[in-house]
């Protein structure tokens, strides 16, 4: 899923100071899984921002809503009835559903609530970590299923560098040497002769060096 | 490993059997060629080629280039280091063509430290190609004649390919393997990371020689004298994958604070001594950091100067 991280509470303020009526927008899908964008946080940050601004005597309209996805134009329409309620939006999704709903509203300024991080998983509760950094050509199946291309610090394809350590990255000693986890697998797996072949140069122009992507399905189409 | 592909010294060198000696120099943090020229010609007549570091620990500095070119105008050899965590590949094929145009006839290709250890910790990196793709892309561009994208390059570049290895990172069972990964790529010299720990490197280089390697590519060995317990310790705790061994660190210990630095270079003697009679070494590189007027000491008492003609 798509992971995002709460913007501080400062930045958002900074933003919304000269707004008189506001709407917190939260998305059901990956920001309320990773508890920063749901219904819950919408309105924790509602009433935070009531709070700041009625101690200031700068009393604000601060309503809240939460779309089942800000990504799909099916749920962004059922704001657009009161749209013209608000001077601005706040949004809690992630970068994509802040772009839709921004192109969907044009004259409505929109103001993202979050930082979107990476893609990555619920390692544990409390903790998510990158596993794709959507390259657009995957090469898993030659890496025993970990990819080196979001989780080596050098996304070095023939690894490891020289700077791994007791199977740790050389940046940190709390983030993984992805090849040593390669290796591991490889080993588990009976494969680790396979760790000798030579990863050719890799073709990025399906990453972002190629541009913005998209993926046009013909037999989708209506 | 005879017939000779390039115009490099260093290739003469190793190839005619005689034990390689390679130092470094690290360019400045700034624009004045003389401090380049002068650490060169410390130790211009003691060793084959001088390697050139390229923004090493990822500080900015003079480019790796710009300083290779300058010590070639000397009469120096350098080896141009390049690490892939600056440059695409259209920049590195540029820079390769430019090492050429100037006949650099040696490079060493690195993935290169991680930017977070820099002065640029904010700054993106490439990583375009990593280090065993960039020794490949050398090799194809002299060796075909041709770029990556398949063109044909008008006079290209003779260039003797080197790779590194670290013998004591981590997984220690792949260490012999990504050496033959390195190897297979087309690397012909390798230059070690620093050496202190002496079982655990001959241990290394047996199983390279177990698999021929060492009959398919140069090994020379990484020395670095220690100036002080401090900076043994350092190099024990803070640098990644390196390996001292406490008894280093207590010899070094063991002596007054004003003898420490002599005793770094005594052990770093001793040390190219016990390695010159080992098998499938097949020379050395010293890295002295910002003390390369101890280059010479170390040559020459260790049986190394003077240096043969190729």
């Amino acid at each position: 899923m798509i992971i995002v991280k709460k913007k501080p509470i400062e930045e958002i303020i900074e933003e919304v100071r000269d707004f008189g009526r506001i709407l917190i927008l939260g998305c059901n899908e990956c920001v309320t899984v990773c508890e920063a964008g749901g219904k819950k946080e919408v309105e924790i940050l509602a009433s935070a921002l009531r709070m700041y601004f009625i101690a200031r005597g700068n009393e604000k309209v601060i309503e809240e809503k939460t779309l089942e996805r800000q990504c799909d134009h099916e749920y962004l329409e059922e704001i657009r009835k009161n749209i013209d309620d608000y001077d601005a939006i706040v949004s809690l999704a992630c970068g994509v559903g802040v772009q839709f709903t921004a192109e969907k509203y044009l004259t409505t300024p929109l103001i993202p609530g979050v930082n979107t991080v990476c893609l990555g998983a619920n390692e544990d509760r409390g903790l998510w970590t990158e596993r794709c950094q959507a390259c657009g050509s995957c090469i898993l199946a030659r890496t025993g299923g970990i990819c080196p291309v979001s989780r080596c610090a050098k996304r070095v394809m023939n690894g490891p560098c020289g700077g791994s350590t007791n199977g740790k990255c050389e940046i940190s000693k709390d983030v993984d040497c992805a090849w040593q986890l390669i290796v591991d697998r490889l080993k588990a797996l009976n494969k680790l002769d396979d760790y000798e072949k030579l990863a050719p140069v890799k073709d990025w122009s399906t990453d972002r060096a190629g541009g913005p992507r998209t993926v046009t399905r013909e037999d989708v189409k209506i | 490993m005879s017939d000779l592909n390039t115009a490099s010294n260093l290739e003469k060198i190793l190839k005619a059997g005689h034990i390689g000696v390679t130092s470094e120099c690290g360019p400045p943090r700034g624009s004045d060629p003389e401090e380049v020229k002068r650490k060169g010609l410390l130790i211009k007549d003691y060793v084959d080629a001088v390697n050139v570091t390229d923004n090493q620990t990822a500080m900015t500095r003079m480019s790796s280039l710009a300083a290779c070119v300058h010590l070639k105008l000397m009469g120096i050899e350098p080896v141009l280091q390049m690490v892939t965590r600056d440059r695409n590949r259209v920049a590195l094929q540029s820079d390769i063509l430019g090492a050429a145009s100037f006949d650099i006839p040696n490079m060493l290709c690195l993935s290169g430290d991680h930017q977070s250890f820099g002065d640029c910790a904010q700054g993106q990196n490439v990583h375009d190609l990593d280090s065993m793709q960039l020794v490949q892309t050398v090799r194809y561009m002299r060796d075909k004649g041709k770029f990556l994208g398949g063109d044909d390059i008008k006079r290209p570049p003779k260039i003797f390919v080197g790779a590194a290895a670290n013998p004591f990172a981590d997984p220690f069972e792949i260490r012999v393997p990504r050496l033959a990964k390195k190897i297979a790529s087309g690397a012909e010299f390798i230059q070690t990371q620093c050496i202190y720990n002496l079982d655990k490197f001959k241990e290394w280089v047996k199983r390279a020689a177990d698999r021929g390697l060492t009959e398919k590519a140069f090994i020379m060995a990484g020395m670095t004298p220690m100036k002080s317990v401090g900076m043994a310790k350092y190099m024990k705790n803070r640098v990644p994958g390196m390996d001292v061994p406490d008894e280093l660190i207590e010899r070094m210990a063991g002596v007054p604070k004003d003898k420490q630095a002599q005793e770094g270079i005594d052990i770093c003697v001793e040390h190219i001594q016990e390695l010159k009679e080992v098998s499938g070494v097949s020379g050395f590189h010293i890295m002295a950091i910002e003390w390369e007027e101890k280059v010479p000491e170390i040559v020459e008492r260790s049986g190394l100067y003077p240096r043969p003609e190729a």
